[in-house]
Parts: structure tokens; sequence; C-alpha cells
């Protein structure tokens, strides 16, 4: 079974995001950009299952501007094989995310897509549910646990009251929850190995897929700032405030 | 505008995350619901009776028992025919199946949104929270799902809805159900509480964080959260995360005990009322979110509060 593996690229998970002036946006000039959290923890999973000999390619695909590259030779450093980047520098929503993928889907024939539950910087939580959509496969979304035999994948999937167990048939989609691993780094002789490994650039007219937007951004703008606080002394002064609140009291 | 709204329930009792999304498709137009999932007849009844409900569409087949997205979004999609806009709580059922339904019907999915500005216009929050994105649709059908804390909840009686039995369904063959885990609490149920008292890190240990944190949230009948830190620590189960990757939350007041209040945690609870942390580090971020905070050691000033209250 091959697993595909797509990984985006975003502003650092430690950077805390500004928004430019003009409201346009968010400024991302000169911000340090890394590999989306949840997207490590996929190819992480995907490295796994090929290393209990359950799979025996992983390949990694990223869709964005030239610089994602650098997110696919981190993908691959970590042990990934090879890596796709379709090239844009456009805004590409996870619709047309899911689009191209369906199509990269549909040329490398995956027993498994691995992808990350969201992705940190549109927090849209749609890519992996909408390619499952396109494709007619089944999906494992917010997975805990990933088990593989044969043709049927089990999934402990977070959910609001706990967790719950669903199986999949192969091929399938699982989306990535925090708790699913621990993501491995990548070693210096590894980071120099996964400059060789092979790295095709496609553009999306090569898969013959509309990428034009269907959501305008009007403006962006700072979220409502909290009014400075108070620290109080102690705790005595505390229970003061919190019955003045009217709360324990 | 013919709304269709995703009810959520466990096929008994509706829950409460569809009423601020019956709020929000209410400011489209007019309200619709589908009650999907088995035996559950008297979910409908429920819904027909919440404020401003039109008619209950109600699925009753066993393939759409425990809600998986490969039975409902195809069920969602065809009813999708006769209504224009398809809502869901931002619950993690209505994150696994509106982006199916959006992807069946080639439309862009509007995530989490804050609030309606008009009938294709929609606030959402973006960077964790650290931004807010006015966004317009240019799609024919509108697929959203509502952040609970953002609407008001409507009101569970006055309504005169009529139910409606549709079929349709049936089973993918995608995928099956094979059990679920549910935590039983006492509780409050965190997103709807309206105090909660939130542990981090600093507690130290499972037992700690029992010993500390829960005799103050009983005394202030509290929901009881944490940091992601304390879960992946194996302090407190997975659904007691608030946070960007967890729960939502926007109590009356939040109680932040040894949590330093990274951007990730804060997405999760700075819409809360007030604010109160207590940290020994006087210098952790939580304190710039804060409205009350107080600089001391947590093993001993919470059994102090838990005592003075």
């Amino acid at each position: 079974m091959k697993i595909l593996v797509p990984v985006k690229r975003v502003i650092d998970y430690n950077v805390k995001p500004r928004v430019k002036a003009d409201g346009t946006g968010v400024d991302l000039a000169n911000v340090k950009m890394s590999m989306n959290p949840f997207d490590e923890i996929a190819v992480e999973e995907a490295l796994r299952i090929k290393e209990a000999g359950k799979a025996d390619e992983v390949v990694v695909v990223s869709v964005g501007p030239a610089k994602a590259q650098e997110t696919l030779r981190t993908a691959l450093a970590m042990g990934a094989d090879r890596a796709i980047l379709i090239e844009t520098d456009e805004t590409v929503e996870p619709l047309a995310v899911a689009k191209l993928l369906a199509k990269v889907a549909a040329d490398e024939n995956p027993g498994l897509i691995l992808l990350g539950k969201q992705a940190i910087d549109d927090d849209s939580n749609q890519t992996g549910q909408m390619l499952a959509a396109l494709l007619g496969w089944g999906q494992a979304t917010f997975a805990n646990t990933v088990a593989v035999e044969g043709d049927a994948i089990t999934v402990a999937r977070e959910i609001d009251g706990g967790l719950q167990t669903v199986t999949i048939k192969t091929p399938a989609i699982v989306t990535t929850d925090l708790r699913l691993n621990e993501p491995r780094y990548a070693s210096l002789p590894n980071i120099m190995k996964a400059k060789k490994k092979p790295l095709d650039v496609k553009t999306p007219g090569d898969y013959g897929v509309d990428i034009a937007p269907r959501l305008t951004t009007l403006k962006v703008t700072e979220p409502p700032v909290r009014s400075a606080g108070i620290k109080v002394a102690d705790v005595d002064a505390l229970v003061g405030k919190l019955k003045e609140m009217g709360v324990g009291a | 505008m013919k709304t269709l709204v995703w009810v959520e329930h466990d096929n008994a009792v509706m829950k409460d995350a569809t009423l601020a999304v019956v709020t929000a498709a209410s400011k489209l137009g007019e309200v619709h619901a589908l009650v999907a999932g088995k035996g559950c007849a008297a979910v409908a009844e429920q819904v027909a009776k919440v404020a401003g409900i039109a008619t209950v569409h109600l699925a009753d087949d066993a393939a759409l028992e425990h809600g998986l997205a490969e039975n409902v979004a195809p069920l969602v999609a065809k009813l999708m025919e006769s209504h224009d806009a398809f809502l869901a709580p931002a619950t993690t059922t209505g994150k696994n199946i509106a982006p199916r339904v959006a992807a069946l019907l080639d439309v862009m999915q509007i995530s989490d949104i804050l609030s309606v500005e008009g009938p294709k216009t929609f606030t959402r929050p973006i960077y964790a929270g650290n931004a807010i994105a006015t966004v317009e649709s240019s799609d024919a059908k509108l697929v959203i799902t509502v952040r609970g804390t953002a609407f008001e909840k409507a009101a569970t009686e006055g309504g005169s809805g009529t139910v409606e039995a549709i079929g349709g369904a049936s089973d993918s063959g995608l995928s099956s159900f094979v059990s679920a885990e549910i935590a039983k609490s006492e509780r409050p149920e965190l997103t709807s509480a309206k105090i909660i008292v939130s542990g981090g890190r600093a507690l130290g240990s499972g037992e700690k964080f029992e010993e500390v944190i829960t005799p103050l949230a009983d005394k202030l009948g509290a929901g009881i959260g944490a940091s992601r830190a304390a879960v992946d620590a194996g302090y407190v189960p997975n659904d007691y995360q608030v946070g960007q990757t967890g729960k939502i939350v926007a109590p009356e007041v939040y109680v932040a005990v040894g949590i330093s209040g990274a951007i990730q945690h804060l997405a999760g609870m700075k819409d809360s009322k007030t604010i109160i942390a207590i940290n020994k580090d006087e210098d952790a971020p939580i304190f710039q979110v804060a409205d009350i905070g107080l600089v001391a050691d947590l093993f001993t000033a919470v059994p102090e509060l838990t005592g003075k209250l």
C-alpha cells in the first residue's frame, strides 16, 4: 500500500500573527514558517505504518508557493520517499486543494491518505473530509489511534464526549488529531539525504483544476482587545472580587 | 432563504449546540431542521418546539444511528436541492459532516462563523483567533459551521414546527461504527458551563489535578477544563482540552490555574466574560488577558480559595 500525505507550509505555531494595518490579511513577511503541526503528525503516522511493514511508500504533497519545497524537504528528511509540489502563489481554498489532491490520488493510487485535521492558519478543518467526498472514500477524522489490518483501518476518533472507534475500508482518508503520536525530528544525515530524494514540481493547470476562490475576504481585523485587568495581592482579595461578582457567594 | 439546520443529538435528547445554530440560521431565513439517527422521533418532537423552526425532517434509519459522515452527507446533499444553506454546529460531529456535504455540493464551506453580516457575508476567526476575517461567499448554496459561543441559544419552547418523516438513507458500506467511550460526568458540560475551572501542567499529576481543581470546581458548580499540556501529560482525558484544537468556551467566569496562556489555549477561552488567573509566574502571558490575576503558588492559594468561598 502507498500512503499519500498532504502537508502545508504555515506560520510557525509559536509566532503571534499580526494583522496588517490595511486590513487585507495577516502579515507573513519575514515571519518564521514551518510545517503545519497536524501534518507533521500525519507524516509521522505514515512512516510508522511503513516501518511496521504495512505500507511500502510514503509520498508527500503540498500545494503552495515555491518555498513550500522546504516543507516537503522536511517531510523527506523525516523519512518520506518522494514529494510532489503543486506550485502556485494564489490563495488556494480547501475545496480547491481537495480537488487537486483528488487528481494526485487518481495518479498515485494510494491505499490511504493521511492529512492533518486542520491547518493552524485558516483553521478550516475541511480538506480531508472534502477529499473523502470527492473520491467517494470512507473518512476517519480526528484520529487518536490508527490500526491498519489488511484492507481495514480501525481508528479511534477524538469526539466531544470522549472517543469513538470506527473501521473504514481502504482506500480511505484519515485526519490526525494532536495525540496520535509524537513526530520525530529529522537528523542531520537524513536532512542531507532528503536533498537527493525526488521532488516533482507541477502546477494546478497540469491537473486541469480551477482554483479560483469561492470566498472573498472583505477584510481582516484584530480581535477585540481585552481591557487591562488587575492583580490582587492575596486570596482574601480574590475571594472579595469573586463575591462582588456573585460567584461562590 | 431556506436554511437546513443539522440537529446534534444522541438519538434521545437534542444537544444544546443545536440552539445556537438555529439562531444563526434564523438570521438568514426560514429555519428547517434535520434530525437524522435511529429511534430518534423524540428528538424531532423536541426540535419542533424550538422557537423559530418551520419544519423538522426526521430521517430514522439504522444507517444513521452513529452519524457516520459517509451515510449522512448524501442525505443532506439530497435535502439541499430544496434548501439554500446548511448550518451545523462547529462540534466534532458538525466538523466531520459539513465539509463532506460541501464537497458533494461543490461549494466552499465557511467554518466556525462568529456572526452573520449579510445573506452571504460572515465573520470567522483565523490564526487561532488572532485575526477575524470577514468573508463573502460566491457559491449558490451555503455550507456553514457555527461557533456555539458566538450566538444566543434559541428558546426550547414556543415553536410549532411540523415533523415530516423522510426516507432516502442508505449504508454506504465505506465505514462502520465499532464502539464509543463517552466520559460520564455529573458536571456542567464544558461548552455550556457558566463557570469553568481549568488546570494546566503546573498541577504536576492527575492526583494533584483531582485534589486541587475538583474541590474548587465543586464549590463553584463549575465545569472542569484543561490546557493541552495537562491533557498530554495524562492528568485528564482529551475532551477536557480547551483551545484552538480542543473546545471553544466562553463562560461567565474562567478560572485558569497553573496555565501559562499559550496562543493555542487563549484561542479557546479568551471570549470568556471574566478571566481569573492563578499562576506563580508573574510574567505568564495569561496575565495579559486576565481580568483578575493572583500571583501565588497554586498548591496553597487554590485550597485556601476553596476554603474561603
